[in-house]
Formats: C-alpha cells, structure tokens, sequence
C-alpha cells in the first residue's frame, strides 16, 4: 500500500493524555475522538491537516496511558501513518491491533521538517521525502507482528488462530 | 547463561525450559483485568472474535475505577454495559462501594501472587511486579483477545538492573527511589524493558512503598518492573494468597543489558516538576517558594492505607494553608474503611480536607479535583504531563506523601521536617 501525505512533526514523548486528554477517554465513537486528536499538543492539529496527513516524531511516541483511545484518535483524524524514532509499546500493540500503519525510523525524523510531502510504501517500510529527494528505510516487523499486520489486525489472527483449533462459533 | 527472574516466569507461562530476549512467546496468562475505560472497548472487539464465552470466568476482573461513582450519564451508561455483560459471561464486576482502583484492590484480595503472569488494561498493571510475578499493561483490543483465550504474546525483554545500596534517610520512601531513577534514566530508559529493582534500600522498603516502585515502572517507559520476593513479600502474600504459588529469583549468571548502582543513603526527597515525571529534582534544588493551590494524595501510586496514615500524622494537630485546598483519593474501600476505623479520616474531615469516594478521580484529569489554568497542584499521583489533571495551563509537581501533607500546611513546597519536626507518633 503506497501512502501519501503531508508530515507533522512533534518532538519526544509524546504522551497519549495530549493526544488523547482524559476527559475524553469515555467517548467511544471514533469520529468523536478524533475531533480532540493531539488537541492537548497543538489544539489546531485537527483543522489543519488533510486525509493522509502523517505524524512524524521523535522518541516513545505514544507514552503513558494504555488508552486505545489514542490510536482510534489518529486513525479516525484521518492520518495515514505515524513514523516515530521510536514508539512506547503499549501504543505499538495498540496501534497494530487498530490497524493503525505505523514505522520507526529514527533517520526519517532527523532528516525531514514539518510540511515535508512523504511517499510510503508501507509493506516494505520505505519512506520516500518527495519535498527532500531523499529515501529512508524504517525498521522492518518481527515476522510474528507483520502476520498481525497482514490479516488485519489482531482480531483477525485470533479468529483464525481459533478457527483451526474448532472454537468459532461464527463463522 | 543464568536466567532473570522475569525470564524464568515468562518461560514458565510459554512451556518452555529457556527463553532469551528478544523471542516472542506465547504465554497462558493467569489473571486478566480490565476497568471501565479499557473494558468498555474489549467488550465491543470481544464480540468481533466469535466465542460466546470467556476462557475461565474466575481469572477476569473488571475493575470500574476512573470514572466511580458514574461521574455522568455517559460513564453511567458504559458502567451498566459492563455490569450487564460481566453478568452475562459470568465474570466478577467489582461494584460502586466494594471497589476503587485496581492497582491497589489486585494486590490486597490476593488475586495476584509470586511467579505469576498478570496482563491488564490499564499502563499501571505493572505494579504487581513488586510481589514477584510478571505483570504488564495492554489496550482494550489485546485484553479482548487474551479474555477469549486465555493467552498472549509477549517479547521477552533485556532486563535492567537497579541495585540501590544503603539505607534511606527519614521521609525518603519508595517514591523517591522511583522518581530518583526517572531522573536518571528518562522516560525512554526503560523501554520494552524488564525493570528489576534489587538492593539494601529495597530490601529495607514494605511492601506499600515496593508497590510504589513498580508502579512507576511505566513511566520509565518500562514493560515490567519487578521485584525478588523476600520474608515482606511472603508475609504480605500469606495473609492473603490461598493457593500455591512460585517464588522465582534471578540466576547470578543472569545477563542484564544494564546495571544501575546508586548509594541512596543520602537521598532527598525528590520533586518531579511539570511536565514529566522525569523532570525530577531533589527537594533542597527550590530555592523559591512555590505556592500551592491544590494537594492530591492517593491514586494508584500513593493511595494506600500506609500513605494516607503518613499524611495524616502529620497534618494531624495543624492546619491547612488557608489558600490551599487538600483532595485525599483512597485506593480502595478497604483502604477507607481501615482509614475510617484508625480515625485518619477524622483528621483529615476536621482539618478542612475533601475526602473522596475510593476512584482513579484527578489523577487523570476525570473527575474529584480537577485543575484550572493557572493553578498549581503537587500529587502524589504518577503522571504530570501537560492537561492530565484538568487545564493545560495548570503545573503538577508530584511527591510522596510525606511532602504532599507537610506542604499542604506550609501552603508551597516544603520538607516534610520543616513541619513534622520529628517522627510523629
């Protein structure tokens, strides 16, 4: 799959209470969490990106609270991947469950600026900076988490882990 | 090559002799818990999986803690969706009035033990690790998963060592040890990493405040923190544990990716300012009074019976800074009711302090104190980060107990011997 989209960029540490504050983890609705996404950060995140926006940031994005809030957030803003120099690892789980494309590649963020155009193709985690000329390659899955990512998310795998072992009710 | 203490539990729970790190295991979890925040998602991914049932109704809990009591019509309303189908699958809802936050209820019921694989929805799961077991935070997509199969997938991860040496100074606890280390490491020091805490200082700590460590493993940026049981941890355990369990140590050939070594005997008090909890300074660096308007003490890091007695013992005869306003959050309803009996609530309602229900509350920003902007409040809670007590604008400097208390009667930041005086009796 070949995203493409402006890049935002935000430092280290980004935490799940900005991107997802508190007083809003009781919504469950994906288009009304994304209305607060990273509002606890930069409050005009949401009004100035377009679909297939990316986030681009520095390291253990995604800390703090294991809120699934925070992935659903940035998916129903609408933004296609988040390339981070380095991810917390409930955010991780929680993102690759969600179907949330995330990459890590610490370079990609050393070498790019805010509004930069960015290409990726996401099965072979290259990152293209179109505004830059310039190339990255993001760190590849364990082959355990891309079988999560292939089929899905992790719903899918569990379903069809329990399907060969005879537990599905449903088909 | 020697095993750690977490990579014998995680080999234990994949049927496995060995594991190293970096291997992905999949492991039997032992007890699975949720609250009303991660719950309220899993149920909704639970009914995607196709099983009409749970792996085993008496290894789930569902603890409502954020939002208890129902803070509004929509936290009442996912609090009834979870009570319905707690009932319909059988599997225990720890109710308004029997309830509180989780980190503190696991722990005291004795429904975590030694050598155990706890997985829950909530970043704070890794608080158990100070009684010897594995235990770590997941979202509401994995915890749907692991409630229908009984198992996940875990990396096995590098362990850091941190060994503190010496005995700590007077009104310098657990959560100085925990914030101390922050300091040093960050908040990324410890990703996907075991964090295991060892050392004289350690050993010197009950359990309360070991409970304290571990709790703020994850803000290090940690998977679990963990702790090698001793005589505390088995007479915590025995008084509450009735089924066998396993004590694990870490082999002395054990690879760690790092070791700490701190000589603590010194150690101040130490003050995480905004907004990080790795922004942290020993208590001698403020130089300026900084002024309180709020003081939280409880949550899941500071929250329990031991801390509220601390805070109360000292505040206990004096009274509040007018321009100061106290929010004691218990951790449980055990925690209050103890509170109750011993007469520290007493103290705390006749020196002008709101006690709340046991809840999450302030902490994160949901109800039960929240901050305006502007306003400083010093916690002894785990996070400060910007807008997670209320207002953006507001600064959370966190603390332990001691400090919360002494400082609610100065009215700004101050040593808790400054008030105190002497160890009160």
């Amino acid at each position: 799959m070949k995203l493409h989209g402006k890049v935002w960029k935000y430092g280290k540490n980004v935490d799940t209470d900005v991107i997802i504050p508190g007083r809003y983890v009781t919504i469950t609705d994906p288009k009304e969490l994304a209305k607060h996404c990273l509002e606890g950060l930069d409050p005009q995140f949401v009004t100035k990106i377009k679909p297939g926006d990316m986030i681009l940031a520095d390291n253990n994005f995604g800390c703090g609270s294991s809120r699934e809030m925070a992935p659903i957030a940035i998916k129903a803003a609408g933004v296609s991947c988040v390339v981070a120099a380095s991810f917390a690892r409930i955010f991780y789980r929680n993102a690759i469950n969600i179907g949330l494309p995330i990459l890590e590649c610490r370079e990609a963020f050393e070498g790019s600026n805010e509004e930069d155009e960015f290409e990726i193709d996401l099965a072979a985690g290259v990152i293209n900076n179109v505004t830059q000329k310039k190339t990255f390659q993001a760190v590849p899955f364990p082959p355990f988490i891309q079988d999560i990512i292939n089929v899905g998310g992790l719903i899918n795998k569990v379903r069809q882990d329990l399907k060969k072992e005879g537990k599905l009710i449903t088909p | 090559m020697g095993m750690t203490i977490t990579e014998k539990i995680l080999a234990k729970h994949a049927g496995k002799e060995k594991v190293a790190p970096g291997e992905i295991v999949d492991v039997q979890v032992d007890y699975v818990m949720g609250n009303e925040v991660s719950g309220i998602l899993a149920i909704e991914e639970f009914a995607k999986i196709g099983v009409d049932k749970v792996f085993d109704q008496k290894k789930i809990i569902i603890v409502p803690s954020h939002t208890t009591p129902a803070k509004d019509i929509r936290t009442a309303e996912i609090l009834k969706t979870l009570r319905e189908w707690c009932r319909k699958m059988g599997v225990e809802f720890v109710e308004v009035g029997r309830s509180g936050i989780e980190h503190v209820i696991l722990p005291e019921r004795g429904l975590v033990a030694p050598g155990e694989l706890i997985v829950g929805g909530d970043s704070h799961t890794c608080t158990y690790g100070a009684l010897g077991c594995f235990s770590t935070g997941i979202g509401s997509t994995d915890l749907a998963c692991t409630m229908a199969t009984g198992k996940t997938w875990l990396r096995v991860p590098e362990t850091i060592k941190f060994v503190y040496h010496g005995k700590l100074p007077k009104w310098v606890e657990g959560k100085d040890l925990i914030l101390f280390t922050l300091g040093k490491i960050g908040m990324d020091g410890g990703t996907y990493k075991a964090l295991e805490f060892t050392g004289e200082a350690i050993a010197g700590l009950p359990m309360h405040e070991r409970l304290t460590v571990t709790n703020m493993t994850i803000e290090g940026g940690g998977k679990n923190g963990i702790m090698i049981p001793d005589a505390v941890t088995k007479a915590y355990v025995e008084q509450r544990v009735k089924r066998p369990y396993t004590i694990y140590n870490s082999d002395p050939d054990a690879k760690y990716a790092k070791v700490f070594e701190w000589d603590v005997s010194k150690l101040e008090p130490q003050i995480a300012f905004p907004y990080s909890p790795d922004n942290v300074h020993p208590i001698s660096d403020i130089k300026e009074n900084i002024k309180i308007d709020q003081v939280v003490i409880g949550s899941c890091t500071n929250g329990r019976y031991e801390d509220l007695n601390e805070a109360a013992q000292i505040i206990k005869g004096r009274t509040i800074n007018p321009e100061t306003r106290v929010v004691i959050l218990p951790g449980s309803q055990e925690v209050y009711l103890q509170a109750v009996k011993t007469g520290v609530i007493e103290i705390f309602a006749e020196a002008g302090i709101s006690v709340s229900p046991p809840t999450c509350g302030a902490c994160f920003g949901g109800h039960m104190g929240i901050v305006a902007s502007g306003e400083v409040c010093l916690s002894t809670t785990n996070r400060n980060f910007r807008g997670r007590m209320g207002h953006p604008e507001a600064r959370v400097y966190l603390c332990n107990p001691a400090v919360a208390a002494a400082s609610a009667v100065a009215g700004y930041i101050v040593h808790p011997k400054d008030v105190a005086g002497k160890v009160p009796a």
